[in-house]
């Protein structure tokens, strides 16, 4: 099988993983990705998703709400706004997740009501959402 | 000379402040461990953040399209200086050793014939900036209800700024706050954020960085990540922060501890040699009483 590459998923306010993995599944922000060893070298930004990793221990999966991943020749590097281990993944918290996302959405409208920074916030709801029911929990997607 | 009564009562209440300094500088001492401890926990991110940033920036910063936030607005007339201070004294220096850097800062803006704007973050800067430049205070960021500093606080200090400089209220932005040298030692510093400055770590492995691909396109990776780095930094600054002042409080308690104890000790030497003398006083009394006999 695949051969091991190391990776990393540090938040800003502390480091989750720093292990091996043999591939990494990331929700980037134009498309799910895996990522195996030899990935040729990328930076991409992350849309709120699951991150799956498949490690010598077995599959592990997190939450995370935005950020970015870096893969280069050494291994990965996922650097997330936000994330938690699937398990700690409460209603409550993909609740604060989602209303956060909604008030940002909200107030994105009043401020400047451009399509740009509307249509933004509106997608990040979206996947916020997303987020929530594909990991079984029901987010209460409030009115838009 | 004072009466015994009253050295007494000075003893004792000198003896009360000596436990609540103590108690202060233990406080501090637990406090200090776990401000570092969050210190050290974010150090990975922040790296890790710069030196992709710093490899974004080279490759991107030179063209015209360069966001804003990294090649500033083309112009330096309005200088935005974030202090970054205490929500509460008893620190030592700790305070107005940010303030002080602040001002003479602020000084050298105004000779130049800059405008200088202030936002304070924490209470006892704006105490101390508000006697000079009290015109000059543009805002305030309380952080006095927050228990633990977490990434939201620093998230919510970036989005003010951002929407400050996204209306055009000033080109330059710099953060002053206390590094964490030790905890007899912490160092103010001055650090722009406003336009984006990344030392880029250079003479590490080959020298030659890696090609990435890009996703979305490096423009647009690059103007989502640099309000986060503004926020990231802005992180960094308040967990030094948090993690100097506790240092600065502990070893200022410590100090005063020692000074009460020696103080005690004086008094109680004064308060003998008192007592000692009423004795001698009342016995010269009786005995020249007895003499007249």
């Amino acid at each position: 099988m695949a051969d091991n590459m190391k990776f990393d998923l540090v938040s800003p306010e502390r480091s989750l993983v720093s292990g091996e993995a043999s591939a990494v599944q990331i929700p980037g922000a134009d498309g799910d990705l895996t990522v195996m060893q030899g990935h040729s070298p990328l930076i991409t930004t992350l849309r709120p998703g699951v991150l799956t990793v498949e490690g010598p221990d077995g599959t592990t999966q997190y939450a995370v709400s935005g950020g970015f991943a870096e893969i280069s020749a050494e291994g990965v590097s996922v650097l997330a706004e936000r994330a938690l281990p699937r398990d700690e993944m409460t209603q409550e918290v993909i609740e604060g997740w989602v209303t956060e996302a909604h008030e940002a959405h909200k107030k994105a409208r009043e401020f400047n009501n451009e399509p740009g920074p509307v249509d933004d916030a509106a997608k990040l709801l979206s996947d916020m959402v997303a987020l929530g029911t594909h990991i079984g929990l029901d987010p209460k997607q409030p009115n838009l | 000379m004072p009466n015994l009564k009253d050295l007494k009562n000075r003893i004792a209440s000198v003896k009360s402040t000596r436990k609540i300094t103590k108690a202060m500088q233990m406080v501090a001492a637990a406090k200090l461990r776990r401000a570092q401890d969050a210190a050290e926990a974010a150090r990975p991110y922040a790296e890790r953040f710069n030196a992709v940033m710093a490899q974004l920036a080279g490759s991107v910063g030179g063209s015209d399209s360069a966001p804003k936030l990294l090649s500033g607005t083309g112009k330096d007339d309005v200088h935005l200086l974030v202090v970054m201070t205490a929500e509460r004294g008893l620190c030592g220096g700790f305070n107005s050793s940010i303030v002080k850097l602040a001002k003479s800062h602020a000084e050298k803006l105004r000779a130049a014939g800059k405008t200088v704007k202030i936002l304070t973050v924490g209470k006892k800067g704006r105490e101390q900036l508000r006697r000079d430049y009290s015109d000059l205070l543009i805002g305030h960021v309380d952080l006095s209800e927050v228990k633990t500093l977490g990434y939201a606080n620093a998230q919510d200090i970036a989005k003010d700024l951002l929407s400050r400089f996204d209306a055009g209220e000033f080109d330059v932005a710099t953060i002053f706050f206390n590094r964490f040298q030790s905890v007899i030692s912490q160092i103010p510093t001055a650090q722009q954020v406003i336009p984006a400055k990344f030392e880029a770590e250079e003479g590490e492995g080959d020298g030659a960085s890696t090609l990435y691909d890009y996703e979305p396109s490096e423009e647009e990776i690059l103007a989502d990540l640099l309000p986060r780095g503004v926020a990231t930094q802005i992180f960094a600054a308040l967990l030094e922060n948090g993690a100097s002042e506790q240092g600065a409080r502990m070893s200022a308690m410590d100090n005063a501890t020692r000074n009460a104890g020696d103080m005690i000790d004086r008094l109680t030497i004064e308060y003998n040699r008192s007592r000692q003398a009423v004795i001698t006083n009342e016995l010269i009394e009786i005995i020249s009483g007895a003499e007249a006999l």
